[in-house]
């Protein structure tokens, strides 16, 4: 393997056959090269689609409350159901280990004014669990804490767009904002991956909501995120399981279908994942069959050298080389070519896919990319497939007596 | 130096087989230059073919130096071509994309002789064959002369004890001819044994002996009064 001399003898033999290293080496580069171009544009609709679906968090339950369609426990039918604020600590407390956040939700539209300039926008007024419920990315400051919760503080994080239509240019953090008729000062700046809509959100801490509101305790909504690795069976469980407590807790009938309103992501996200599994399907099924088109290609540029080759190895036989020292110098070519090739098929395919990746946004293709491991495997499962083709020629070639093969046409 | 006890050799041919060598006995001394005559389909090139291992055969005995030539398998079969045997061709067989001295210098790869000695080595056989000047030179760059001058300096370069040629004059025309077997004369001067196998009268003269053969027998095997070829170069 690391004989100086053969290695040499090698290279003399590729050098001075420039043509044929030159196809064997283009056809695995180029079988690389689409390889790596399909993947990636592949994992860029993957990309797409994530975007589209899988903004928020998928492992949450919403609760809405409603008016109750049957009559229970002595109460009448059609009654308003509402949450409280001690029901977030019952959540916390009786499914302690099922959960990971309690948020409430309440939202409010208000005239927002910072200066000359104002417009309407909703606020949210949440606890700080939300930011895992909505993904909610920080771009500056901080989000709703525990102290705001507690103070009751009239701070309040603002989108990305609310930034851009009421302070234009300005730094909005410290800066005081009129929501409706009360002052809020801005402490965070968020941007969100679920659109327009989602950035123009205005957050406040539930408890000055409700301080706000006539020192009220109501909550609009509850939503409940629980530890991804309670599955989707887990999560309908915990649905369930939150439906029962939360009827018996409010005197609803079991068989009441109103009431409560039961919300789980993990159904769409249920969906989302057969899809996306069904797009990587498509994904790797491309990419296999690249890759085959690849291996058919090698194979065949493979037996055409051995072919060619014949009768220089019936030379090289008769003048003393041993059946192993022949399949040895055809599988070393063979490997040397494919790997550099594979190589350089690897490298052009990602520098092409990184300049594309921009321009194909519109085409549902969002940064296409393919991770190195699988680029790596690609290149050496061709490699390997191309010393296999190599090998079944080879073997036969050797096994060639000379006299065959230097017999005059 | 070669000793062949009734030889034989047969080849299928679909259902039928074809008896090409019948027995065939003959002893090679050191230093001989023979000729294996015959027609085509007498054998001859069989007989080479066993001689040179390139082709096994069926029955009887075969010792090259000593050593009995039997049961080999392909790697000891190379081994064995490599220190014993230098070839020469009717068709030279150069490695066409290899110049002249990195063909001659290809047995000593395989004797696995290092870069610089081999080289070295080729070269001085190069010149033996007086085309010192023509090392970088490709076999397309060569005239069929001069290919075979390469070939004959290959077959020296590994040192074998015994060189073969088959046909070694059979593409030339008869001024080269008589220049290549000038060359195997002086060659078997120097103490080589060199079995050449031809149909030529005229080539087979210009050696010391003369092995007929027909229908896979040896049907003469004469001493002859050697022709020099250099008189008529």
């Amino acid at each position: 393997m690391f004989n100086r001399d053969r290695w040499r003898e090698i290279f003399e033999t590729m050098g001075k056959n420039k043509l044929r290293t030159f196809l064997s080496g283009f056809t695995v580069a180029l079988g690389i090269f689409i390889f790596i171009i399909l993947f990636g544009l592949g994992n860029g609709l993957k990309n797409t689609f994530q975007e589209f679906f899988l903004d928020d968090a998928s492992n949450a339950i919403f609760l809405y409350p409603g008016r109750t369609s049957m009559p229970y426990k002595g109460f009448k039918a059609n009654r308003r159901i509402e949450f409280k604020n001690e029901d977030l600590e019952d959540i916390r407390q009786n499914f302690a280990m099922l959960t990971e956040f309690v948020t409430p939700r309440i939202s409010r539209s208000a005239l927002t004014r910072y200066k000359n300039e104002s417009n309407t926008y909703t606020t949210r007024a949440v606890a700080p669990g939300h930011q895992m419920v909505e993904k909610t990315i920080l771009m500056k400051g901080r989000y709703i804490n525990e102290r705001d919760i507690k103070e009751k503080t009239k701070n309040a994080v603002i989108g990305r767009l609310v930034v851009k239509d009421l302070f234009k240019t300005e730094d909005p953090l410290g800066k005081y904002i009129n929501v409706g008729s009360t002052a809020f000062k801005v402490v965070g700046v968020f941007q969100d991956d679920g659109g327009d809509r989602e950035e123009r959100y205005i957050y406040i801490p539930f408890t000055t909501r409700q301080l706000l509101e006539k020192s009220n305790d109501k909550v609009d909504q509850i939503i409940v995120t629980f530890p991804k690795e309670l599955g989707h069976t887990g999560a309908i469980a915990l649905e369930t399981s939150l439906k029962k407590y939360f009827k018996d807790k409010k005197s609803i009938d079991p068989r009441d279908p109103n009431g409560i309103y039961f919300q789980n992501l993990t159904d769409d996200l249920k969906q989302s994942q057969q899809f996306a599994v069904v797009l990587q399907l498509i994904v790797s099924f491309v990419g296999l069959g690249t890759l085959i088109a690849g291996i058919i290609g090698i194979s065949n540029i493979m037996v055409f050298v051995v072919k060619e080759r014949t009768k220089e190895l019936g030379i090289r036989k008769a003048l003393g080389a041993t059946p192993k020292s022949v399949i040895q110098m055809i599988l070393q070519e063979s490997v040397l070519i494919t790997a550099i090739s594979g190589y350089v098929g690897l490298f052009l395919g990602i520098v092409v896919l990184k300049n594309i990746g921009l321009k194909l946004e519109e085409y549902f293709i969002k940064d296409p990319y393919i991770d190195l491991g699988t680029a790596l495997t690609a290149t050496l499962v061709l490699i390997l497939f191309g010393a296999i083709a190599g090998y079944i020629p080879a073997k036969r070639a050797s096994s060639i007596k000379p006299i065959v093969a230097l017999r005059d046409e | 130096m070669i000793q062949i006890k009734n030889l034989h050799k047969s080849y299928k041919m679909g259902s039928s087989s074809l008896h090409v060598l019948k027995g065939i006995n003959f002893n090679v001394e050191e230093g001989e230059l023979v000729a294996i005559m015959g027609s085509s389909g007498s054998g001859k090139s069989t007989l080479l073919n066993i001689l040179g291992m390139l082709d096994s055969a069926d029955d009887g005995e075969y010792i090259l130096d000593q050593v009995p030539i039997k049961d080999l398998n392909e790697t000891k079969a190379a081994k064995y071509r490599n220190k014993f045997l230098g070839f020469v061709f009717q068709s030279f067989n150069l490695i066409n994309y290899k110049s002249a001295l990195e063909n001659v210098s290809l047995p000593l790869y395989y004797q696995r002789i290092p870069r610089k000695e081999r080289q070295q080595l080729a070269l001085e056989y190069l010149e033996k064959v007086g085309l010192k000047d023509w090392a970088t030179h490709l076999p397309s760059e060569l005239s069929g002369g001069q290919k075979q001058r390469v070939a004959i300096a290959r077959a020296l370069a590994s040192r074998p004890k015994v060189l073969l040629a088959d046909e070694p004059t059979g593409a030339l025309d008869s001024k080269t001819s008589y220049e290549v077997m000038d060359l195997i004369q002086k060659i078997n001067e120097e103490g080589k044994t060199i079995l050449v196998v031809t149909h030529e009268r005229d080539i087979a003269h210009m050696c010391k002996r003369i092995v007929q053969l027909k229908d896979g027998v040896i049907i003469e095997d004469k001493k002859v009064d050697q022709v020099l070829a250099s008189a008529h170069v």
